[in-house]
């Protein structure tokens, strides 16, 4: 089953890829199966983070360290596999990673570059609970699973106005359920994020607001849809840790508290969550936290946004649109419900 | 002339002492200047200096409050010489910092600055402290001061209540953590407890037992 859908996707692969660079790839596979082959015996054994040339043609970018695994997954990627408007120029690397919303380091936007390097992602696991007909613990490969990589070019809206175009490397959300087999029952997912104050300085506060594990939830239909998207990359390396490695959800139609980082659980549920945010402040995060211009935040009006890197002399405030500009793709997950009530 | 602290009481140390405040109240917003130019501000630079002239300016607020407990502690008349002179900086700062809400956050848009302002409460607040910060720095001129003869001192006592229509402008822009409006929050509270009576004489007490009388506490 797994092994057709992978057959179906090398096909689209065929469509679209010169041939040369298809044998390549085809040969690389072969390649790897070899070694992977050989190399079983001690692969668990030497499963320690290693530096790969950033891919994808980001050789200029600092390729930080990924797993074995990871490094691997790279030479097979989709490149581009969803690519934004015209207008949409992509944000720096240094700005996607030195202006962060991650409270667990921290209410700064520079926290997360300072504090979050030493967070240990390697080995990471998620436990899979719920309504599935097959939970357990996954090691992070294991979510990936068979998926190939995927990058995917989005649009990111904060709700605190700004935005951002990401170049995210992961895997459809929906490969990863389909595997664990949904129940009947289930309706919502539930993501929950790691919870450990030790190597999370945000989380120590005595003041701070958010009771800790850091929570977000999907609808079911949400979670399936194919622009949801499990992100283990960006940039054609791994996550960097100030982006909330290594594994994170995006959800590019919504506000971006919605992308759960760190991810070590994922529930499926039969009742609506509760998320952080909306825990906090019920009247100014909604569940669905869409994108929306026409639904003000009490605090933030939602009509424009600050299209990071912003100069002083030109800054550049484009207008917001609906579902950020997915509309098409998302807007029938909506119909026949009041967007303004369900925010 | 013959007194230890006459020195410092030289005219023209105090007058230098002056410059030098006005300096650094230039120099300060100069510098985030500097780290906008060379990059080091990030990618959303009219943020950042509205946020730094909004610290800035509650700073600078802080510190105006700090002054006549200062003097009083210390005797040096130097501290209420540029007590005018930092309430009209707090003001400015407070310029800015609207002046970077207004080109940067809503691109000098009009019907976002009314929508703003009629239903936002941090808004209203922040205008309401900004108008009053404006009224003040109007009326501390030397000649404004003569002007208003006794009614300058009442209304200079709105300062208490400028700050804490900031201190509630900030409360609500908080998110996730207390702790950064918390600092400030507790060092106004400290600064009212010094002025509250029973503190307020002990202050001037702790200076005149210690022996180094002056002229500075008779006058307020
Ligand atoms: C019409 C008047 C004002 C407007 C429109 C205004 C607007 C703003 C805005 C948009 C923010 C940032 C909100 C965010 O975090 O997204 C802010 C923050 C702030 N403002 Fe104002 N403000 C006004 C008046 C003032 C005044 C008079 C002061 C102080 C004297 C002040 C002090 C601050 C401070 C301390 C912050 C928080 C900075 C931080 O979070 O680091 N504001 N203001």
């Amino acid at each position: 089953m797994l092994i057709r859908r992978r057959e179906h996707s090398h096909a689209l692969e065929h469509e679209v890829t010169p041939e040369r660079l298809y044998r390549d790839y085809r040969d690389f596979r072969r390649e790897r199966r070899r070694v992977l082959a050989g190399a079983l015996g001690f692969g668990a054994a030497c499963a320690l983070p290693r530096a790969f040339a950033a891919a994808g043609g980001y050789e200029d970018i600092d390729p930080g360290s990924a797993p074995d695994w990871f490094g691997q997954r790279l030479g097979d990627a989709r490149w581009k596999a969803v690519e934004p408007g015209p207008e949409d120029r992509l944000t720096p690397f240094d700005d996607v990673t030195h202006y962060n919303n991650f409270y667990e380091f921290g209410s700064g936007k520079d926290d997360p570059a300072r504090y979050a390097g030493g967070l240990v992602t390697e080995p990471w696991s998620v436990v899979i609970d719920g309504e599935v007909a097959r939970p357990g613990r996954l090691a992070l490969e294991d979510v990936i699973g068979e998926s190939r990589l995927e990058e995917r070019i989005y649009r990111l809206r904060c709700v605190e106005a700004w935005s951002m175009v990401i170049p995210w490397l992961g895997v459809p959300l929906a490969d990863l359920l389909a595997r664990v087999e949904p129940t009947s029952k289930a309706r919502f997912v539930r993501f929950e994020s790691l919870h450990d104050p030790e190597q999370m300085p945000g989380q120590r506060s005595r003041y701070g607001l958010i009771d800790w594990p850091y929570t977000e939830g999907l609808r079911l239909d949400e979670a399936m849809h194919p622009l949801t998207l499990l992100a283990v990359g960006l940039y054609g390396r791994s996550l960097p840790n100030q982006n909330g490695a290594p594994l994170r959800l995006v959800v590019p139609w919504k506000y971006g508290f919605k992308g759960a980082k760190s991810i070590v659980r994922i529930s499926l549920t039969d009742t609506q969550p509760s998320t952080s945010w909306q825990s906090l402040a019920p009247n100014e995060y909604g569940f669905y936290a869409n994108v929306n211009p026409k639904v003000d935040h009490p605090r933030w009006s939602q009509a424009s946004e600050r299209r990071l890197p912003s100069g002083l002399f030109r800054p550049n405030l484009i207008e917001t649109r609906m579902f950020n500009g997915y509309a098409d793709q998302v807007a029938s997950l909506y119909q026949g419900m009041d967007l303004k009530a369900d925010y | 002339m013959s007194r230890p602290g006459s020195l410092l009481r030289h005219p023209r140390l105090l007058l230098g002492f002056r410059i030098v405040v006005f300096a650094l109240a230039i120099a300060w917003p100069l510098s985030w200047a500097c780290r906008v130019a060379q990059g080091e501000a990030g990618p959303d630079p009219g943020r950042y200096l509205l946020l730094e002239f909004g610290i800035g300016a509650l700073t600078l607020l802080l510190l105006v409050l700090a002054l006549t407990p200062l003097a009083k502690l210390t005797g040096w008349p130097g501290f209420g010489l540029v007590r005018r002179q930092l309430g009209v900086w707090a003001f400015v700062y407070a310029l800015a910092h609207f002046a970077c809400y207004l080109l940067f956050i809503i691109g000098l848009e009009p019907a976002l600055l009314l929508a703003d302002l009629s239903r936002r409460p941090y808004i209203i607040v922040g205008a309401a402290a900004l108008l009053l910060l404006g009224l003040l720095a109007a009326t501390s001129p030397r000649a404004m001061v003569r002007r208003l003869k006794k009614r300058w001192k009442p209304l200079h006592r709105m300062v208490y209540l400028a700050l804490a229509l900031v201190l509630l402008h900030f409360f609500w822009i908080v998110r996730a953590d207390l702790g950064e409006w918390g600092r400030y929050a507790l060092i106004a509270l400290g600064l009212m407890l010094l002025r509250w009576p029973p503190l307020a004489r002990r202050l001037g007490g702790w200076r005149r037992a210690s022996g180094a009388g002056t002229e500075v506490n008779r006058r307020r």
